[in-house]
């Protein structure tokens, strides 16, 4: 394919290689692609900023805690309280633990974890490194021979991805605390019986499967929100608009890897 | 107006730009750009907003890479330097950025100990702290060592900036606006620094500016930088003595406005 010519203002001419438009859509491509590749490759390159991934797990795990237990216990109060009339009608609220558990283990609580990382972690991530990008704190970082990735992103991207499936688990505990005070209350089922009948409902292939899926939700929230920061355009605009689409790229896409996540693990059931 | 500096080695370019261009989407900044910096040069670029001189110091420590021309400093080619080649430049060459660029997280010690805990390994911790309250003291804010840069004044977050650089013990500087958004008590102060940092650390530097107060403050030399090329240069008088109305009116807003 030919080169367009397009002249400049000032008489000097571009070339592109489609139009500006389509040139830029491949551009942007190439962008996040090369982002991925540099982070796979810095991660594993020294120095080794330990103490900022230790802060930034700080951030993200222990800040979390309070909104991810809050958010877990409702979950598992509503989501009981919500079955409950369905599984009467059969006569079977005896199965209430079963369903709560499997519902909770194999998507509720991976989900809701990873929504509300991508809300709280994700905008912040991603308005964190934009307002270092407009202020120069960026540049300021590489013009002094350090690598402001492996910094900024490296860790960030590190912290979400082992954070999330901690947080998950975490929320997976809670959830089923909050179901157990439900069913405790309306079915007077004792704990024993609750967690006995929670572990027998779940497989080794549910746990298994709801912590590689985390981790994947993970790297992908730490990694939309460090790219989004990490490349948002000057002014403060840039930095709302960083912030924003942060959180909505991450959902979207951790909605797209659950339901690809899902056709995978059913192959492995139907094994 | 200030005295050149005496000790400027004319023999010895630390930074030489030849035919340098660079071009943002369709617009093009800077149209064949050459350059000499000597060894203990201060030199001033003025130049209207817009005209491409934070670019200039921009492409000078590999921050953009130029679409053509030439950029060697310390008798390096920036743009065909590896990766670890650059940070090695880099080293050598201070940034002091418009707005200061302060990491805003961390404390002005922080900010200070940053550089040193990546760049100088060997030091310790009672080293650190010598430097550190040194680099203070030069820019006449070690008291503002456990604050945050979100309660320095914009003057002292200068001042704080400049001295992150100068920690590094910079052979070349580049100053983008220091004087920028500063009164004009702070900007007396902000000259008097850069002169000073010019006169203790033997520094060579670029200042970014279009405040002739600031300029005729500091400057050795002076360029300006007018439709992408230095249209004008030498000393304050003879950048200034012509007819060229758009130099003119520069001089006229700075000084009789």
């Amino acid at each position: 394919m030919g080169l367009k010519d397009n002249k400049a203002d000032t008489g000097r001419k571009r070339k592109y290689l489609v139009s500006r438009r389509i040139d830029r859509i491949f551009l942007e491509l190439y962008k996040v692609y090369a982002f991925h590749v540099r982070f796979f490759k810095e991660v594993f390159v020294p120095p080794y900023e330990f103490k900022e991934v230790i802060r930034q797990c700080y951030e993200v795990g222990v800040r979390s805690l309070p909104l991810i237990s809050l958010t877990g216990f409702i979950i598992g109060i509503v989501f009981t309280n919500q079955s409950r009339p369905s599984l009467a009608e059969f006569g079977a609220t005896s199965w209430l633990p079963s369903l709560v558990s499997i519902a909770i283990v194999r998507a509720l609580a991976p989900l809701v974890t990873a929504i509300i990382a991508a809300g709280r972690v994700g905008s912040n991530i991603g308005a964190e490194l934009g307002s270092m990008r407009v202020t120069e704190q960026i540049d300021a970082m590489e013009v002094s021979a350090t690598n402001p990735f492996n910094f900024l992103v490296v860790t960030r991207v590190l912290a979400t991805t082992f954070m999330v499936p901690v947080l998950a688990m975490y929320t997976i505990f809670v959830a089923l605390m909050g179901a157990y005070l439900n069913v405790s209350q309306n079915e007077l089922t004792s704990f024993t019986t609750y967690i006995t009948q929670v572990f027998d409902a779940i497989t080794f292939l549910d746990i298994f499967s709801s912590i590689i899926k985390t981790f994947i939700f993970g790297f992908t929230i730490g990694m939309v929100g460090s790219y989004k920061g990490y490349n948002s355009s000057k002014g403060t605009e840039g930095v709302g608009k960083a912030a924003n689409s942060s959180v909505v790229t991450a959902m979207f896409l951790v909605f797209i890897e659950e339901l690809l996540a899902l056709q995978v693990i059913n192959l492995f059931r139907a094994m | 107006m200030k005295k050149i500096n005496p000790n400027i080695n004319r023999e010895n370019k630390v930074i030489e730009i030849r035919g340098l261009r660079k071009a943002f989407d369709d617009f093009e900044v800077l149209k064949g750009v050459d350059l000499d910096l000597y060894q203990g040069e201060n030199l001033v670029v003025l130049g209207r907003s817009g005209t491409g001189k934070s670019v200039l110091i921009k492409i000078i420590s590999g921050l953009l890479s130029p679409d053509e021309g030439m950029v060697r400093v310390l008798g390096k080619e920036v743009d065909k330097l590896k990766p670890k080649e650059l940070d090695l430049l880099r080293l050598k060459v201070g940034f002091s950025f418009q707005n200061s660029a302060l990491y805003d997280s961390m404390t002005v010690y922080e900010n200070l100990e940053f550089p040193l805990i990546r760049h100088a390994k060997e030091m310790g911790r009672a080293e650190r702290d010598k430097v550190i309250h040194f680099v203070l003291e030069a820019v006449g804010l070690l008291q503002t060592i456990n604050q945050m840069p979100s309660e320095l004044s914009g003057g002292q977050r200068k001042r704080i900036g400049i001295a992150r650089t100068l920690i590094l013990k910079p052979k070349i500087m580049l100053y983008d606006e220091p004087t920028a958004g500063l009164d004009p008590i702070t900007s007396i102060e902000i000259n008097a620094l850069i002169n000073d940092v010019q006169a203790r650390f033997n520094t060579s530097a670029i200042i970014i500016t279009h405040d002739l107060t600031c300029a005729r403050s500091v400057g050795d030399r002076m360029v300006m930088l007018l439709d992408g090329q230095f249209q004008r240069q030498g000393s304050f008088e003879e950048v200034f003595n012509t007819d060229d109305e758009r130099v003119k009116m520069f001089y006229d807003y700075n000084f009789v406005n």
